[in-house]
């Protein structure tokens, strides 16, 4: 019970990252690889602030802001120099590397102090106590403020998110993915939408990086690694789980259980025997086979003169 | 008023694939009225129509609308002054956005996209009454992602984004082209009407000598990037189709000579 409440936390730490790359990914339809390096970025901003004694919201935000930046310099190298946008995050990402590790001034640095869940863990142990039981299981009080912290973050994150894609700018955005040279006839300039879309879009994975090491209590060069294929398996995921929709609300609840459920199908997965060192592989292939296997399947019937199941 | 002075474009100059799509094309359009433009393939009557847009730089020449020199401006800064619609009936408009928010996005054409709710304040009732204009049904639909709709139904209503800030030029680029012959006749008819309504500098290319014989208060003919044919008044009104089918086999007949010529001098340097 313990490791599914944690696992639920964690899992909407990720659903936070699972909103950013469903800003970039389903609405500007780029897979922004920043993601690899904004998401340490946020981790690494967050744990030197809360090292030289920074009050943790500070810290997180800044973390935020850090991504924020780092998608609109891929943004800005994308529309003013006309570089392919995978190879400006390529390029971006490349570069936060080493500026993560001139953050830190280590590969790896530990988080000592109170972070944004500390109030929520204390305040769950004052409460509950140490140790409290659901359905009969013992559990950790402080993993219940974490699931409580963590939810809502999520929630005003993703409400957020939906609002804020309903303003003139969001639709604006929308637009941009949707129908960019329709959106310039009406007199909005496409690069600078470009540029927002993925400065928000990195802000959220920085977002999401920051509460990650803020939860596992350290900050690492390497944690960025496989997350835009991460957050593309959530959103696929959560694609599948509520359907083609037209809701943009429905269609962010979606990306945000994605994430949440392949949190879960991993922790399962672990306990189950797979060694944690095959975990991006089959990630990979996870997404591969999503993204590939509903149209495979299709040219496989039509091959054999059968339509496929709907 | 439109106007464009002198104004030059070659596209790939230098390559074998050079062309000289608009050659010192000097035009002004008065205010309010509405020009047909027609021409050959290559004619660059599609370039004309780029020029005013801002789609690419010019190699010389200005363009103006009313007094403000807009020559260097970037294509979504000249959209407050320009309302446009596509050849491709699917260019105008976003599918993933409901037909509510499309129009919401065209009301505020060329100011500056807040944090405001894109809904609020919408004038569905006059949105309503517009879309009913059409005659398709279109005013029960405002909430349906505009995906959903046909080619023409979403052309009728690029046409209404296109001419609902009252912008000061329209540009209709073969708007009716690829549609089906009724909702071709169906988009027509809104666009007289619109236009009559609207105060715009219209300029309409096309591909049809119907429209170009019937709409319209002055004919522009573009040929090899030069104006060929500009006649206006009570010349404009007496044209008729045939006349207009004549001057394009005459074009054509041009066209076959020069190319002839070229083969013959090509043939000689072999």
């Amino acid at each position: 019970m313990s490791l599914l409440i944690a696992t639920l936390a964690i899992g909407l730490v990720f659903g936070v990252l699972a909103l950013g790359i469903y800003l970039s990914f389903r609405v500007y339809q780029l897979p922004d690889i920043t993601a690899d390096g904004s998401f340490p970025l946020g981790a690494a901003i967050t744990a030197r602030l809360l090292r030289d004694g920074v009050d943790p919201v500070t810290a997180t935000i800044a973390g935020m802001a850090g991504g924020a930046l780092a998608g609109a310099i891929t943004g800005a190298i994308h529309v003013h120099f006309k570089v392919n946008a995978l190879l400006s995050g390529i390029l971006v990402m490349t570069a936060l590397y080493s500026v993560n590790l001139r953050i830190m001034g280590a590969s790896n640095v530990p988080i000592k102090a109170n972070t944004i869940f500390t109030p929520f863990e204390q305040g769950a142990i004052a409460w509950f106590g140490q140790e409290t039981s659901i359905l009969g299981r013992s559990v950790p009080s402080s993993d219940l403020g974490l699931l409580l912290a963590t939810t809502i973050v999520v929630g005003v994150a993703g409400i957020l998110l939906v609002l804020f894609l309903k303003t003139e700018l969001g639709a604006a955005m929308r637009a941009t993915g949707d129908n960019a040279r329709m959106l310039r006839a009406l007199g909005t300039s496409t690069d600078r939408m470009t540029i927002l879309g993925l400065a928000l879009s990195n802000a959220l994975v920085a977002l999401s990086g920051s509460l990650f090491a803020q939860m596992q209590s350290f900050a690492d060069a390497q944690m960025g690694i496989g997350v835009i294929v991460l957050g593309l398996a959530s959103v696929i995921l959560g694609q599948s789980l509520i359907g083609p929709v037209r809701s943009i609300a429905l269609a962010i609840i979606g990306a945000v259980m994605g994430a949440v459920l392949f949190r879960l199908l991993v922790a399962i997965a672990i306990r189950m025997g797979l060694d944690a060192n095959d975990l991006k592989l089959v990630t990979a292939v996870v997404v591969l086979a999503a993204i590939v296997g509903p149209t495979w399947l299709k040219s496989i019937a039509r091959k054999r003169g059968t339509h496929a199941p709907a | 008023m439109l106007r464009l002075d002198s104004v030059c474009k070659t596209f790939n100059p230098g390559t074998a694939n050079e062309v000289r799509a608009l050659v010192n094309v000097t035009i002004e359009l008065a205010p309010g009225s509405f020009t047909v433009v027609i021409g050959t393939n290559g004619s660059g009557k599609s370039t004309l129509q780029g020029a005013i847009s801002g789609a690419f730089d010019l190699d010389r020449g200005s363009i103006t609308v009313d007094d403000t020199n807009i020559t260097r401006w970037p294509e979504h800064r000249r959209a407050h002054l320009i309302g446009r619609v596509f050849q491709d009936p699917f260019a105008g408009t976003a599918p993933g956005l409901t037909v509510a928010e499309n129009l919401a996005l065209a009301s505020k054409r060329g100011k500056w996209r807040t944090l405001a709710p894109l809904l609020r304040g919408a004038r569905r009732g006059e949105w309503k009454d517009l879309l009913a204009q059409i005659g398709l049904g279109l005013e029960n639909r405002l909430d349906d992602p505009i995906g959903l709709l046909s080619g023409g139904q979403r052309q009728s209503i690029t046409l209404l984004m296109a001419t609902l800030t009252s912008p000061k030029v329209l540009l209709l680029d073969e708007h009716t082209a690829a549609l089906d012959p009724r909702s071709a006749e169906l988009v027509i008819s809104l666009t007289t009407r619109l236009v009559a309504h609207s105060s715009a500098t219209t300029v309409m290319v096309t591909h049809s000598m119907q429209q170009a014989a019937t709409l319209g208060d002055r004919l522009i003919a573009m040929h090899r990037g030069q104006v060929y044919l500009d006649v206006s008044g009570v010349q404009k009104q007496h044209l008729t189709e045939s006349e207009l089918l004549a001057l394009f086999s005459q074009m054509r007949r041009d066209d076959r000579f020069d190319d002839d010529a070229c083969a013959l001098v090509a043939g000689q340097y072999r």
